[in-house]
């Protein structure tokens, strides 16, 4: 029932929000940081009700739906879902706060679909069922699109339409390769997918088919030219779940569906992943260099994030002698540790400009210069989610990279100088931003005209700070809930 | 004795003023804000004092204290805790004494500040995240400390942000640092996937194994692991203590603040690469490459930057390059395995290093923040105690027997002389010619600061005068090690053994310990040691130094320009620093950022947006163009095309039979 009830009540939530009148657009608020606030409340429960020794599915909840075609209404939590729910609803609690008043056209509307795609989020990451998880995956491209076309920048008619299409493209292979592995196995049910004997063609054919669908969303390289376009163009709340959570829905796809059904096309496949996820780590990082939009650089900087995620995935597949175990485990521990760490920062950097773009309408770097001297605090918390980002130890972002990064020594010396590289280009990119915004000498009469953030903001900074200081300093509380999860993957995807 | 509670709090204290001074510094106002920074630093150094007592004369173990588990994969482990022996209490002593002084002088030295108290919190995080850096019983949380510093040394050079020079070095300053971070990350890497630990006792149980291992580096060849740790270590520390090639960041972290410079740049930080060599000795132990490269590197540095301190005005920057090239020493040193000797050398150094930085603070106060030693002279009576203190930071810092700078340099020279590897010579010169350098940028600097004639403009209202006592006290504090503490400590520090008082806590590969052993039997007690030195060569280019300073800078500045052509090629390489700068700006920099540009235009949007992903919407919006122009809507036309497909079926049909 809780799982049932995560999902669906923000979603109830969401439309009750739409019955308002448009003069209450106050109501919508606090209607929305209520269901929120539950959501919170039940998620915490739910950690509190979790065991953490077990790595299997918990909170099962299984009902016929559509018997004749052999779907059924089933969820369940492993502690890899557990920590990606956890995670989105914290954000979006988080976003709901920091867009509090910046948002003054179409309120409930705005709030309506940001809860929206939290039970939908919600409902990807706790489907046991193909086709559910593909109708919660397909159906939070709406909202989102919504967001984008509705509230977003100069061009964003060209972003949002660009982000559907190519998602959406990207998913239809996704649907025929489920149909294809539920006529095998007689069952949509994910688990039962697990145990099915596919020839090496077959799993080659329904590999590409989730590759696509899956890459596109975290992305990977070559297949990632949508998101800078909706990242920028998305209004700042819309950039942060895009980043912190919708990215983290491609990783779950890998972990989920590719890793334990098509272990021998990973395995064989691994090499050209890993080749994909380092391109993404350097030569998206030298794209990022490139940037003069503060939004596009933060997004480039994300897809250079993920490819630590996909390295982790991929890495494993040459750790198959016995004692290579705890290093392979390392490496998927890292890369869910990173999908975590980049949530929160990439959700900070987006809302923390979204902040200073409230203030002055602009995003280009050139126009900015010494916001320090007029926004410190802004200034100060920008600094340590950059710090977080490029991976400063003590902080989450941390944690993810250098796990990853040690592990990935067992695939090559070689693999490992190049994932390494990110540690001076991402610092190269990330601290030129901040020094071109916030350092030097106050620029225009804009920036002297700026003015510190108030209490709500900080508040949403300190919400954010918290959990990056917790998680790069006792990164062990978070391990300890996808550990066992993450073991049985293990044995299940590398034999 | 339990050394725990003190070590613990030795760390906390610090931590806790720089949340107070930080986050209650409005609340709390200027002075109760640096009241309780000073107050819980000097808790902090107490406990140093304390336990270092207890290693010094109570011979107390070392205490290797298992804190929390930071993470766990299967049968991996990575768990913090504390390491307190004699390399790390006599860290802490150095780190927590600095920075008390630096702390108290701040009170001066930044009065006018309107971020007063984010200085101090600054300062107190730095101490904090340098203990943790020396306390470090891993490499991991040694990776902790190291990049803490970092941070808040990013944070100090750009203190003062609105100036693009500050900005811009401190951006250098992290960048660079970063380069050598790669490094050591690298080198932890493979020592955790080798060893499968990263603390200390573990790594040094198995460092003879890991000294028998390979690693297949290119195709086919394979290299010994340990060599290409300790190498990837070395670069690493070669980031942090500024060794060539990553020294370009220290010169640009003059920007910051003063006590910044003394504080991080010259006694502490700089210094964590040093201590890592000599905190891994049990590795470099076991390759002799290694070694002789942070042997040659080291003395490398130690001659050419010292020589750029040559032609280099800004007080400040002289006194950078002088570090650098004292951290060459250093690095020389641990190359050639006395690696008590690189640590008295530290020690001496952090005292008599502060001690010039301070003193070319006050200067600075004195000259309403003029940093050009050509628009100084004859200070000297305006500035008796500065002056005085100067004097005997300049003369530890040449090695003038009997300061505390002579007793460290002359054992790394004379060690360095006897090393019998590879590369031992070559740096046995450079260090030699290094003493002549080192005593004639010194003195240079101190002839043109305090001697002469004014050469800035003299207004009787505001002639220079002495700064407040809280500026000058640390000075004269400092100036007592700087005398005694070679004299005091050496005997017991570096000649009771090969390993000298870090015993333990230090392994020396076994082909070096004789010669190491035939250094220290050289030794005849601290007072004839200090007779000798006019028999030594050393002494004898120190002296030349400050005699050559002496006559081009006071006695006949006519002479400089008679025989030093300001433009000759000696002097533009130097000026040019080796043309590194121009080098990293035109070709990596430059090279970086074309590659990016390419990547993006190019790659991103032509090739993959506007060619791909565009390229296909186009595509297809063109052919239903094309197929639009089927759709005319004249009735004719489609009855043609009917009776046209109505012809081609009949005439298929009749063919097919």
């Amino acid at each position: 029932m809780l799982l049932s009830l995560l999902i669906w009540l923000p979603i109830i939530g969401g439309c009750s929000n739409l019955l308002l009148s448009e003069r209450y657009a106050a109501g919508a608020r606090y209607l929305s940081l209520l269901t929120v606030l539950l959501s919170v409340a039940i998620s915490a429960y739910l950690y509190h009700g979790f065991d953490l020794n077990n790595g299997g599915m918990q909170f099962v909840e299984i009902h016929t739906w559509i018997p004749s075609l052999m779907l059924t209404y089933h969820l369940g939590i492993d502690g890899l879902s557990l920590s990606l729910i956890l995670l989105t609803v914290y954000i979006n609690l988080i976003v709901i706060l920091a867009t509090w008043s910046s948002i003054t056209h179409h309120v409930r509307q705005y709030f309506a679909l940001f809860l929206l795609m939290q039970g939908l989020m919600t409902g990807i990451f706790s489907a046991c069922d193909a086709i559910l998880f593909y109708m919660f995956w397909e159906g939070v491209l709406i909202p989102m699109y919504l967001v984008i076309g509705l509230w977003g920048g100069a061009r964003k008619a060209y972003a949002a339409i660009k982000f559907f299409l190519y998602t959406f493209l990207g998913s239809v292979l996704l649907l025929i390769a489920l149909i294809y592995l539920a006529h095998q196995a007689h069952d949509f049910d994910i688990t039962h997918l697990y145990h099915l004997n596919l020839s090496w063609p077959e799993q080659c054919m329904i590999f590409i088919a989730c590759f696509i669908a899956f890459a596109v969303k975290i992305p990977m390289w070559p297949l990632h030219t949508w998101l800078p376009d909706a990242h920028t163009e998305a209004p700042a709340g819309g950039s942060a779940i895009l980043a912190a959570l919708m990215l983290k829905a491609g990783a779950y796809g890998f972990l989920r569906f590719m890793m334990p059904i098509l272990p021998l096309a990973c395995a064989r496949l691994s090499g050209i992943m890993i080749a994909l996820s380092l391109i993404a780590i350097v030569y998206i990082g030298l794209v990022a260099l490139a940037q003069r939009d503060i939004k596009r650089l933060i997004a480039y900087s994300s897809i250079a994030h993920m490819g630590f995620v996909s390295l982790g995935f991929f890495a494993i597949y040459t750790m198959t002698l016995p004692k290579e175990h705890a290093t392979a485990l390392l490496a998927l521990q890292g890369a869910s540790v990173q999908m975590i760490a980049h949530g929160f920062s990439s959700a900070a950097l987006f809302l923390g400009f979204g902040m200073l773009y409230e203030r002055y309408h602009t995003r280009s770097i050139s126009d900015f210069g010494g916001v320090a001297n007029t926004m410190p605090v802004l200034a100060a918390c920008f600094l340590f989610f950059i710090m977080s980002s490029i991976g400063l130890p003590g902080t989450a972002g941390f944690v993810g990279e250098c796990m990853v990064l040690i592990s990935s020594v067992a695939v090559s010396f070689w693999v490992m100088v190049v994932a390494a590289l990110t540690l001076i280009i991402g610092a190269v990119y990330s601290l030129y931003l901040f020094k071109q915004v916030f350092y030097g000498p106050i620029n225009n009469e804009h920036v002297a005209a700026l003015v510190d953030i108030g209490s709500l903001d900080r508040l949403v900074f300190i919400l954010l700070i918290l959990p990056v200081l917790w998680f790069g300093l006792y990164p062990e509380s978070l391990l300890q809930l996808v550990r066992p999860s993450l073991e049985q993957l293990l044995t299940i995807a590398v034999h | 004795m339990n050394l725990l509670p003190f070590a613990l709090l030795a760390l906390s204290a610090p931590l806790l003023g720089s949340l107070l001074a930080g986050f209650g510094g409005r609340l709390l106002g200027r002075c109760a804000s640096h009241c309780l920074a000073i107050g819980l630093l000097a808790v902090a150094w107490m406990c140093s004092v304390t336990l270092l007592y207890q290693m010094w004369y109570q011979h107390a173990p070392a205490l290797d204290w298992m804190g929390y588990n930071w993470l766990t994969s299967a049968s991996l482990h990575i768990d913090f805790g504390l390491l307190i022996d004699r390399l790390s209490v006599a860290m802490m002593m150095i780190v927590t004494s600095i920075s008390l002084l630096v702390h108290i002088y701040s009170i001066g030295y930044m009065h006018d500040d309107p971020a007063y108290q984010r200085f101090f919190s600054y300062m107190s995080l730095f101490t904090f995240a340098m203990l943790i850096l020396v306390t470090a019983n891993n490499v991991i949380q040694l990776f902790f400390g190291w990049e803490g510093v970092g941070l808040v040394s990013y944070l100090l050079i750009g203190f003062w942000f609105k100036k693009p020079s500050a900005a811009l070095g401190a951006y250098k300053a992290f960048i660079v640092n970063r380069v050598g971070d790669f490094g050591l990350l690298l080198g932890l890497a493979l020592l955790l996937y080798y060893v499968g630990s990263l603390n200390y006792q573990p790594i040094f149980a198995k460092a003879a194994w890991i000294a028998q291992q390979h690693i297949i580096f290119l195709h086919g060849h394979s290299v010994r692991l340990v060599s290409l740790i300790c190498i990837l270590l070395f670069i690493g520390a070669m980031g942090k203590s500024a060794q060539m090639p990553l020294h370009v960041w220290l010169p640009e972290s003059m920007e910051g603040p003063t006590p910044i410079s003394a504080l991080i740049h010259a006694a502490t930080m700089v210094t964590a690469g040093v201590y890592l060599v000599v905190r891994m000795s049990p590795l470099f132990s076991g390759s002799p490459v290694a070694l002789s490269v942070v042997l040659v590197v080291g003395a490398t540095g130690a001659l050419l930057l010292g020589l750029i301190g040559l032609v280099q005005n800004d007080i400040k920057r002289i006194i950078a390059y002088s570090t650098m090239s004292q951290l060459g020493y250093m690095m020389a040193a641990a190359g050639a395995s006395a690696f008590s000797a690189a640590i008295f050398h530290l020690i001496s150094h952090a005292f008599f290093k502060a001690l010039l930085f301070l003193g070319a603070g006050s200067v600075i106060l004195a000259m309403h923040h003029q940093q050009d030693i050509r628009k100084m002279g004859g200070l000297r009576s305006y500035l008796p105690i500065t002056y005085i203190t100067f004097l005997i930071g300049s003369c530890a810092l040449v090695a003038l027997p009997p300061f505390s700078g002579y007793y460290s340099k002359d054992a790394i020279i004379e060690a360095v002389h006897l090393a019998p590897i590879w590369g031992g010579h070559y740096a046995y010169i450079c260090l030699l010619l290094g003493a002549f350098v080192t005593a004639l940028y010194t003195f240079r600097l101190f002839f043109l600061t305090f001697h002469g004639s004014p050469r800035f403009d003299i207004d009787k209202e505001h002639l220079p005068h002495e700064s407040p006592w809280v500026v000058w006290l640390p000075l004269v504090l400092l100036a007592v090690p700087s005398v005694l503490f070679g004299i005091v400590h050496v005997q017991e520090f570096i000649y009771t053994s090969p390993e000298g008082w870090l015993g333990q806590v230090v392994y020396v590969m076994p082909a070096l310990r004789n010669y190491l052993s035939d250094w220290i039997s050289e030794f005849h007690g601290v007072f004839i040691a200090t007779a000798q030195a006019v028999f030594e060569l050393p002494f004898w280019f120190t002296i030349a130094g400050i005699m050559t300073a002496w006559i081009l800078y006071l006695v006949k500045p006519s002479l400089r320009a008679k025989y030093i052509k300001p433009d000759n090629l000696i002097s533009r390489i130097l000026r040019a620093k080796y043309g590194f700068d121009s080098f990293n700006d035109s070709i990596i920099v430059r090279g970086v950022q074309s590659l990016s540009r390419l990547f993006y235009h190019i790659g991103d949007m032509r090739l993959l947006d506007e060619g791909i992903v565009n390229g296909s919407a186009h595509r297809i919006k063109q052919l239903a163009q094309w197929m639009r122009c089927l759709q005319t809507g004249y009735l004719s036309y489609y009855l043609f095309v009917m009776a046209l497909a109505w012809v081609i079926l009949l005439a298929t049909w009749v063919g097919w039979f």
